[in-house]
């Protein structure tokens, strides 16, 4: 759909298929032109010299197509792509919202209309007969149990998802109606054509439903509030919001269950939509604390939110939901869920984000990369360990020894230039970013070698040796392979530095 | 009951007193008695503490003492370490194996990777004002402009406010003007070689540059205990050195020098 400069002229949109400039899509004036899809552009030009030709741009489609699901995002949370040039909306248990299906349907005509597209749109009892509806009949809203009826009607292109040869076969056998098909028994339909047709055929005629799949997934818990003049001050969001927070911790409350990800949706008149999502490292469904996170959110917002021209409806939605049983609180009328430490870390999150408030995760290796691993304090509890994994101890260091394992490490180690006794004593003297290090002291070589089952073809055991220079700093330093062992000399690296 | 009551109470208004809350009284003791008794019995807690290391090269010594320091702040309570993210390429990164061998619980640690100074500033504040956080950990890179003197005294009150001590470490950046209740300066220390010349415990010398209220111009040199988690003095334990490898000496009395006779350490 691209929207070229408005002029008077037929528009047309071509591709170029199988060699030559096709015609892919056509403007309504250009329709009562009879151009039609398919056409050669030659061949256009030749029966209408003046035309508008816009290239067509299938991913400028998509993105368009995206931002139309986004906008119809507001009537119902369970919206899908439909081909590639439609939407199919479930509105199953909405339409009462806004005053019924035609009500509905009316103001999702009137929204399209409003920025420039007119559009089919019609109301059925499966999504396949909805579609065979919407694009081959025009029929607005098929009334209760007439599905059948009105579709038996429809040609058998209106069965979606059909091969062409199919339906090439289906007319040379005298097949042209749906209703042709439907009286048929099915397992001969099943023999000739394949059970496609079938299936296609039963939910297009409403005897067997499908559901779509939602392009975001529906959430278990929703509060929206609709708004019958759009809201244009900014203070007002977080009041809204708050009452929003308080019914979605009501609905948890009855599941017996605490939001972990929450998702707020700022749904603009001129069909914007802006997302805010916070997290808690637990099941939360305590309303103040959740408020708290979202105005730290608003707070820290590279773009403040634009009204525009008012928000018309705020939907909060609980994305992730875990259980959580009501608990009973401490004597001193303190619950075990106030935990100030936790709930600071899910306020750095909200404003630092999930990848940057971290925690240390132990892991069961040797090796010094890989021995502890940042993870997001998001998955991790406050004992400092996730719920799901076994819990592995951190090593306990030796009474008496000094630190074996460095406090800092490079990554990846630093490459050092170092001079050391053939063929295995630790480095007399080395040079790191352009300083020469005496080495006065030092221990090793402590042998890491590559865990066999990660190993690379070409990695090489490590030997690592503790030194000290003569100012007192103490490294980390080790030799990847071994003097006298192929051509090439083996490399020092850097990888720590001790306290 | 009645006895409980009263001590509360007067522990409150001792407090009140000192005009901040109850839990910020007490110090942070190093374990060590000629720093605690040059302190006046250690570092006021729920206060800034600034940690410059001496040249880039000491960051290891001064990320030390800070995280040993951290240790004897937080009575076992959780802490929190912010730094810069640029300082992962020029200094590296906090090695939880490292942590542990200096006797802190990698698991306790919360640790917040900041894009730039502003965000390690507005973190440490953050954190600073939970007052279930034993201490907090401030690491910027270099001399950001908006580390200044206010930057500072936010930190300081938020400290004071919650009772939680904030080390500010600082690499790359000259010791400059700040609401910090003291200042240090830590360079690493040779330590005192084990059997085989293998390198020995953590050492630092401390250069204790400013200290409001108390008189500056220290110098010690300390080494950290991590069983008995304290510091020690190292004037003491230098009059006893643990064994030394000894070089023989050959007929003609010269040593055999820079030849280190092949010994070995039980290690590990």
């Amino acid at each position: 759909m691209n929207f070229a400069k408005r002029d008077d002229r037929p528009l047309v949109v071509v591709e170029k298929i199988k060699g030559a400039l096709r015609i892919t899509a056509v403007d309504q004036r250009a329709s009562r032109l009879e151009l039609t899809r398919g056409l050669t552009l030659a061949d256009a030009r030749a029966r209408v010299p003046d035309l508008t030709v816009a290239d067509a741009d299938a991913k400028a489609d998509a993105r368009f197509i995206e931002r139309l699901a986004l906008l119809c995002d507001r009537f119902t949370p369970s919206v899908a792509f439909d081909l590639s040039d439609g939407l199919m909306l479930d509105i199953t248990g909405c339409a009462h919202l806004f005053g019924g299906e035609a009500a509905l349907r009316k103001l999702v005509v009137d929204r399209m209309n409003g920025i420039g597209l007119s559009i089919r749109a019609s109301i059925a009892s499966t999504p396949d007969a909805a579609r065979a509806l919407a694009r081959f009949n025009r029929i607005d809203i098929a009334p209760q149990g007439q599905d059948e009826a009105l579709v038996r009607r429809l040609p058998v292109a209106a069965l979606s998802g059909l091969e062409r040869e199919t339906v090439v076969a289906l007319s040379r056998a005298g097949l042209k109606m749906i209703g042709d098909l439907a009286d048929r028994p099915s397992q001969v339909l099943a023999a000739r054509f394949g059970q496609n047709l079938v299936t296609r055929l039963m939910r297009t005629l409403g005897r067997e439903n499908a559901r779509i799949t939602p392009l975001r997934p529906v959430p278990a818990v929703v509060a929206e509030r609709h708004f019958a003049e759009p809201l244009t001050q900014a203070a007002t969001l977080e009041d809204v919001l708050a009452t929003l927070i308080d019914d979605a911790v009501r609905g948890m409350q009855e599941r017996d269950e605490g939001g972990r990800v929450f998702e707020a949706s700022f749904f603009r008149s001129d069909g914007d939509v802006r997302r805010l999502t916070v997290q808690t490292g637990h099941p939360c469904r305590d309303a103040p604390l959740i408020l708290r996170l979202y105005r730290e959110r608003l707070d820290t917002l590279a773009d403040p939110i634009d009204p525009g021209f008012g928000f018309d409806a705020i939907r909060l939605a609980v994305l992730v939901t875990e259980t959580l049983k009501t608990m009973q609180p401490h004597l001193d009328g303190h619950g075990k869920e106030d935990d100030p430490v936790s709930d600071l870390v899910d306020r750095l999150i909200v404003r630092f984000g999930r990848d940057r408030v971290l925690r240390f995760e132990a892991r069961d290796t040797y090796d010094p990369d890989r021995d502890a691993q940042l993870v997001s304090a998001a998955d991790i509890c406050a004992e400092g360990h996730r719920a799901t994994m076994p819990r592995i101890a951190w090593p306990v260091p030796e009474p008496g020894e000094p630190p074996t394992r460095p406090l800092q490490l490079f990554d990846p180690p630093q490459p050092i230039e170092a001079l050391a006794e053939v063929p295995d004593g630790p480095p007399l003297r080395f040079r790191w970013r352009r300083v020469l290090h005496e080495v006065t002291r030092a221990e090793g070589p402590e042998r890491i070698a590559p865990e066999w089952w990660r190993k690379k073809s070409d990695e090489q055991e490590r030997d690592y040796y503790r030194v000290e220079d003569e100012a007192g700093c103490r490294f980390w330093i080790f030799r990847q392979g071994h003097y006298g062992e192929g051509t090439t000399h083996p490399r020092w690296f850097l990888h720590g530095v001790f306290a | 009951m009645l006895h409980n009551t009263l001590s509360m109470l007067r522990h409150s208004m001792k407090g009140l007193a000192e005009g901040c809350c109850p839990d910020a009284s007490g110090l942070i003791t190093f374990g060590a008695s000629t720093i605690d008794d040059a302190l006046g019995g250690g570092l006021a807690r729920g206060r800034l503490h600034d940690i410059y290391a001496d040249t880039t090269a000491h960051i290891g010594a001064a990320t030390g003492f800070a995280a040993a320091l951290a240790l004897r702040a937080a009575k076992g309570k959780s802490l929190l370490w912010v730094w810069q993210e640029f300082l992962e390429n020029e200094t590296g990164r906090l090695n939880a194996s490292g942590l542990a061998e200096l006797g802190l619980d990698p698991g306790r640690i919360i640790l917040v990777r900041a894009r730039d100074a502003e965000g390690v500033l507005r973190a440490g504040e953050q954190a600073a004002r939970c007052a279930a956080l034993g201490a907090v950990v401030v690491e910027p890179w270099g001399e950001p402009k908006m580390l200044d003197f206010t930057a500072s005294r936010r930190l300081s009150l938020a400290a004071t406010k919650s009772g939680t001590s904030i080390l500010m470490l600082r690499v790359a950046a000259s010791p400059a003007q700040s609401a910090a209740a003291t200042r240090w300066r830590v360079q690493a220390l040779p330590s005192r070689a084990l059997a085989a010349n293998a390198p020995g415990f953590p050492a630092f010398e401390l250069n204790l540059l400013r200290h409001r209220g108390g008189i500056a111009g220290h110098v010690w040199r300390v080494e950290w205990d991590r069983d008995r988690k304290c510091f020690q003095d190292r004037q003491r334990t230098d009059a006893a050195p643990v064994s030394r490898p000894v070089v023989s000496v050959s007929r003609d009395g010269s040593a055999a020098a820079g030849v280190r006779p092949y010994e070995f350490r039980k290690a590990g």
